[in-house]
């Protein structure tokens, strides 16, 4: 009583028999369907087959079956379909099944529709460039709109919103702190130590205490600072901004008549900004004290000959031009981690899309600006 | 098609305890849904119906209880077991928002679980399934290579039924299923589980608030309430049921209009 699908065919002039037997359901089924393709007329490949053809069908038998599901079915019907066959013996709700699935025969598309690859190719080329011209433009709008905020809350002070700016102050600042000191340290210590390698060879190991003062307090205690801050922050604000947006919780907002400019960007946008200078420098010292370590223990140095050289060799100009870019680079980021949140509007996968575009924007405008300030700090004379 | 084969029960349920930290959500349950039948189940918001279906289809682990699908226990034992498997095809989930994936087309979400099973299975004919799918669960054949984020919440159900019923399961899980439909919609939704259950012989186990489809297409319903299954029986046994929520969900004035227009439908 419990039998797999099987079929047996009768050919016969104007009264082939195609008998099934057994269950015909998806589980059962077993190579039923492959086998009825070999007798032909389900090929899909086109090949023929040398097998026996079903040359016509003219009865379908359904006496010996036990069980039919929707699969089961849909195969009778293709047979009685194709080959304008009758039905004979069936359980009565095998034959109410079958004329469900009559009626539900239709050709649906499956796949979305794709272009060939040529045309699919500049397609893509062009969409890419026209989303990079839209994204100019709409971070410049998104600058605007901010800028109008800030407008506003100067004119009306109440508006700002301390509690949220201070919040995101722990946020980005505070919480970062141990990751971002941990993170400077190591890289002074790396920088100490192939700076003295190098420097060896000429008797200079002095000149790696230079070298890592220099370079950590001007460039990379800064840059590598709002690459942390990027990954971290910008990164959280778009997906934020977008899962909100998903949820309608801006829109809410919007028709309560909270502006979500005012309340959810600015104080980030704010805290970012505010907290870069903060934590640049910090990673700047703490890259210093990482060096000092370095030198300590393996050029022999004593820490306060290394504090004494450090205040002798980096210039003031270099931790000015170190506070001076760190505010800018966490505007950007704050701006563009928020403008990607907001551009969110279809599905789950976009935010996750518009994250990545935050994190990879705003790093890259980061170095590009950071080139820029490079040359215009050497332009002053601050060398 | 209700064939009865060893058992007439499809779910049984004794003495199921859910709990989340101190909040016991469920002290108790015992619940038998027999073949073949639509059963109803009721109660307040937060009485936990969607977490007994989560513990049903094992989602969500009891604290203590036992449950059997077709006789097979579903307590014990990791989710990846031969057996739990074999009983995963035979029940169909619809849950609340749908919950299809939203980087397939409509089509491609029915053909997952048919890939994910029968891996074997001729790839036209696995097209052709998912075609008539679409089409039997009231579709049209545009809907088939649209994204779920293309549809309406209406669509988006009707999609997630036909993943649900992909593998021609015995048992079906709705939750909420016409929550958010115009009452047209939810309607013609009722009308489609019935018709469903009527040709496949399926077994609904459905969640609801729509006091229209309790009376549309429930065999019985379940009443939960006080963390425990307070009573099962047809909408008439439970109207004469001395419970007050009961008394309340039934003949207050939303009950009332709902028993009228059954009453009318009836008629015509």
């Amino acid at each position: 009583m419990n039998r797999g699908a099987d079929f047996t065919y009768e050919p016969g002039d104007g009264k082939a028999i195609i008998r099934f037997s057994g269950r015909l359901t998806l589980a059962r089924m077993g190579d039923l369907p492959q086998r009825l393709a070999s007798l032909g007329g389900y090929d899909h490949e086109g090949d023929a087959h040398d097998d026996e053809k079903i040359a016509s069908v003219s009865v379908i038998d359904l006496n010996e079956v036990e069980r039919v599901d929707t699969v089961g079915a849909w195969i009778i019907h293709r047979i009685k379909r194709d080959y304008g066959a009758r039905i004979e013996g069936g359980k009565p709700d095998v034959v109410k099944l079958l004329n469900e699935i009559e009626k539900a025969d239709q050709k649906v598309q499956i796949h979305p529709d794709t272009n060939n690859t040529f045309t699919e190719m500049l397609a893509t080329a062009g969409h890419a460039t026209r989303a990079a011209g839209a994204s100019v433009i709409g971070m410049v709008g998104f600058f605007g709109a901010m800028m109008v905020g800030i407008g506003g809350i100067i004119r009306n002070p109440r508006r700002f919103r301390l509690n949220a700016v201070v919040q995101r102050f722990e946020v980005v600042g505070i919480n970062a702190l141990a990751i971002i000191g941990l993170m400077s340290f190591l890289i002074g210590i790396v920088i100490a130590q192939q700076g003295a390698t190098q420097l060896e060879q000429f008797g200079m190991e002095v000149f790696t205490i230079n070298l890592v003062g220099r370079s950590s307090m001007r460039e990379l205690g800064v840059l590598m600072t709002a690459i942390m801050v990027a990954g971290r922050s910008g990164s959280a604000f778009a997906a934020q901004l977008g899962t909100m947006k998903l949820t309608e919780e801006i829109d809410a907002m919007r028709t309560i008549g909270v502006s979500p400019i005012e309340a959810l960007v600015l104080p980030r946008v704010l805290a970012t900004t505010i907290m870069m200078p903060l934590l640049g420098f910090y990673a700047g010292v703490m890259a210093v004290i990482g060096g000092m370590i370095f030198v300590w223990a393996g050029l022999d140095i004593p820490p306060i000959t290394y504090l004494q050289r450090i205040r002798e060799v980096v210039p003031m100009t270099d931790v000015m031009i170190g506070l001076i870019k760190a505010p800018v680079f966490g505007f950007i980021i704050g701006l563009t981690g928020c403008y990607q949140g907001m551009q969110v509007e279809a599905n789950a996968e976009e935010v996750g899309l518009r994250t990545t575009s935050a994190v990879v924007q705003g790093i890259f405008m980061v170095i590009v600006l950071d080139a820029i300030f490079a040359v215009f700090f050497t332009g002053l004379g601050w060398k | 098609m209700i064939i009865p084969e060893e058992h007439d029960i499809a779910i049984r349920i004794r003495g199921l305890v859910n709990a989340f930290g101190d909040q016991v959500v469920h002290d108790g349950i015992d619940l038998d849904v027999k073949r073949g039948e639509i059963l109803g189940v009721v109660g307040g918001s937060g009485t936990g119906k969607s977490v007994l279906m989560r513990s049903i289809i094992g989602l969500q682990k009891p604290v203590s209880g036992d449950i059997e699908v077709f006789g097979q226990d579903m307590t014990g034992g990791s989710e990846n077991d031969a057996e739990a498997l074999d009983i995963r095809r035979r029940w169909g989930v619809l849950f609340q928002a749908g919950a299809l994936f939203s980087t397939l087309t409509v089509a491609e979400n029915i053909q997952v679980p048919l890939r994910e099973f029968y891996p074997g299975l001729d790839p036209a004919l696995r097209d052709e399934i998912a075609s008539y799918k679409v089409t039997l669960v009231g579709l049209p054949a545009e809907a088939g290579p649209k994204y779920p984020a293309e549809l309406s919440g209406g669509m988006r159900k009707r999609a997630g039924l036909a993943r649900a019923l992909s593998l021609d399961p015995a048992l079906l899980f709705l939750d909420e299923p016409t929550a958010g439909l115009d009452p047209i919609g939810a309607a013609a939704f009722d009308e489609l589980i019935l018709d469903l259950r009527d040709t496949l012989g399926l077994t609904v186990f459905l969640i609801t608030h729509d006091l229209d489809t309790l009376h549309a297409i429930c065999d019985r319903i379940a009443v939960l309430a006080d963390k425990k299954i307070v009573a099962v029986g047809t909408i008439d046994e439970l109207t004469h049921l001395d419970q007050p929520w009961i008394q309340e969900y039934f003949n207050g004035p939303r009950g009332r209009a709902a028993i009228d227009s059954a009453a009318r439908s009836g008629q015509d």
